[in-house]
């Protein structure tokens, strides 16, 4: 980069210091970690939704888009509550497994997941849906079992609804606030992610000019997210289509 | 092979109530649109789970709603051509064909992956993919990729039914080929007269759901009382017949069956092969005496066996000629003329021209 020659003193927007650099790292590491954990789920729940009707379907429907309609408060405050080391099921996993996610970059990682699943699974279910049955029954004259068939034809064909929705939830990710503040609070270098030292900078005084500085951070982040995201959709509906690497059919 | 079905099923209003029996061969499914041969073909093949009835082959149930047994389709190792090919847009050619491996089967396919790739000349195609082919290359992909996958039978509904004409030629030449070199029983699904003719031995003839008849191609398919499942200006009959001289100087066949000799037009038959001639019952004239001096090259002696009720104006006429039984469509007030009647001895004309492309055996 040009700004990189130029002397130290004169940088408008220096490079990041590593405190910065150790925020950016977290809040990498609890995306990444979130689309990780929910990306088998959101897969099944997709298909489930997509491909099978049974009693209830709607009511699974809605439990998965809650996240996008409730506030972030409430679904933190709910994490807090089943998955704190006194809930019931975070009492289970510490006895059972030793984890312990409350309060630390796990249970960031966790309300990350579930703020993002509705975006996740919406994006796949459509892909899942678009896809002609016809070709799942194909398959399965071919000597594709189930699973078979799941891995070898729909998910290769679901590939653009499937990279779309992993970014969307990594982009949410980025992004999360309120249920993590509230679930696993705002601890620096546990779980202090972008926006969360954001908003801690703003609440001192003299800290405005830092808060700037994560600013910009957030958006050269985001906008890397969208690029790459884009660049992945086109190859990945290229690969489904049918078109080769010079876009002939 | 030996595969028994009996069927019972509803779909939307449309009840379905089959039973056959084929053994190996070709065995052509034949019937208007909406019979039912695709929702029997889809129970064969375990895409369709029917609300009764059992389905057995060689031994093996398949289905027996009874016994409650439904073995998968992905265990049944029926080769599947569907109307539309069907072919995944994200695979090449070569990996469409292939597909089965990834499930452990294919070992059976006669001759193996080369074998195939060359019979149905798909060598050019290998890398390219799906959305890259014409409707006729789809089709030929689809019917080497369900042979490869080392099937115990092949269920073909309707393979051409998307193709023009010129296509359709094409990929039929390729099915026939298929059936002479690769001795793997068929079920073959077809409104279209003229395919099942070409490519069946036996047919079994749906209509409403049920299956109206079973047997030979040349039984059925020239039976009046079928006209109504086998289409009105369908009828007629089918000959079988060897191939006896070509006359080169006017490119005209002979054929030679049980009654006399036919002469054809435009035949790619070798002297000496089997080929299947269909004579349209409003294609044959009936003559008392023999004519002189007239275009029509067939002119057969036979007599009559049957002289049907009048329907509309029309009257069908059987004619035997030798064994051979053809049939004769013509007015009701032509018949009364010339005072046809059983046992009377006629002359059955037929056009050359008039003689549906053969199909060869």
């Amino acid at each position: 980069m040009a700004e990189a020659r130029l002397p130290a003193g004169e940088l408008s927007v220096p490079l990041p210091t590593p405190l910065e650099l150790d925020i950016i790292l977290l809040s990498l590491k609890v995306a990444l970690w979130s689309v990780v954990v929910s990306l088998p789920v959101a897969l099944a729940i997709s298909h489930l939704l997509a491909r099978h009707d049974f009693p209830g379907k709607s009511l699974v429907d809605a439990c998965v888009h809650l996240p996008l309609v409730l506030p972030p408060v409430v679904v933190g405050y709910f994490l807090l509550v089943l998955l704190g080391r006194s809930g019931p099921v975070g009492a289970w996993l510490e006895q059972w497994f030793g984890i312990v996610v409350a309060f630390n970059w796990r249970g960031a990682a966790i309300a990350c997941a579930v703020m993002g699943f509705p975006l996740m699974v919406r994006a796949m279910r459509i892909s899942m849906e678009a896809i002609d049955p016809k070709l799942e029954a194909a398959a399965a004259t071919l000597g594709a079992g189930r699973a078979g068939t799941f891995l070898v034809v729909t998910l290769p064909l679901a590939l653009p609804g499937i990279v779309t929705g992993v970014l969307l939830s990594f982009a949410r990710s980025l992004g999360e606030f309120g249920a993590t503040i509230t679930f696993v609070s705002n601890i620096p270098g546990e779980t202090q992610t972008l926006p969360l030292a954001i908003y801690a900078l703003t609440q001192v005084p003299g800290g405005d000019d830092a808060a700037l500085r994560l600013c910009v951070i957030s958006i050269v982040l985001s906008f890397a997210a969208l690029l790459v995201s884009e660049a992945l959709v086109r190859r990945a509906s290229r690969r489904a289509l049918g078109h080769d690497a010079l876009g002939r059919r | 092979m030996t595969l028994s079905v009996a069927v019972e099923h509803d779909l939307g209003g449309f009840h379905l109530e089959a039973q056959f029996a084929c053994e190996g061969g070709v065995t052509a499914l034949f019937g208007r649109s909406g019979a039912g041969k695709t929702t029997l073909v889809n129970a064969i093949a375990g895409l369709l789970r029917p609300r009764g009835g059992h389905i057995e082959l060689d031994g093996e149930t398949l289905f027996d709603a009874a016994r409650s047994v439904h073995v998968a389709a992905s265990k049944r190792r029926f080769g599947y051509v569907f109307q539309e090919g069907r072919l995944f847009p994200h695979l090449t050619v070569r990996q469409n064909l292939t597909f089965s491996r990834i499930f452990h089967r294919g070992q059976t396919a006669p001759g193996g992956f080369d074998h195939v790739v060359e019979l149905l000349g798909l060598r050019d195609l290998l890398h390219r993919r799906p959305g890259a082919l014409s409707g006729g290359e789809r089709q030929r992909v689809a019917l080497g990729r369900a042979l490869l996958s080392g099937p115990r039978a092949l269920l073909l509904d309707e393979p051409l039914a998307s193709l023009d004409a010129l296509r359709k030629d094409e990929v039929l030449r390729y099915i026939e080929l298929m059936r002479d070199e690769i001795r793997i029983p068929v079920i073959y699904v077809s409104h279209a007269v003229e395919e099942v003719v070409r490519l069946a031995d036996t047919v079994v003839l749906m209509s409403a759901g049920k299956v109206v008849a079973a047997g030979g191609v040349e039984d059925v398919m020239g039976r009046p009382d079928l006209r109504a499942a086998t289409g009105a200006f369908e009828g007629g009959a089918v000959i079988d017949a060897r191939v006896i001289a070509h006359d080169m100087q006017y490119e005209l066949a002979t054929l030679g069956f049980d009654g006399g000799t036919l002469t054809v037009t435009n035949l790619d038959a070798l002297v000496g092969e089997h080929v299947r001639a269909r004579v349209r019952a409003r294609d044959v004239s009936i003559a008392l005496e023999a004519p002189r001096r007239i275009s029509i090259q067939n002119v057969l002696p036979g007599r009559i066996t049957a002289v049907g009720d009048a329907r509309d104006g029309i009257v069908d006429v059987s004619i035997a000629v030798g064994s051979a039984l053809l049939r004769s469509r013509i007015t009701a007030r032509a018949a009364q003329l010339l005072a046809l009647r059983p046992g009377l001895d006629v002359y059955a004309l037929i056009k050359a021209v008039s003689l549906d492309r053969l199909g060869g055996r």
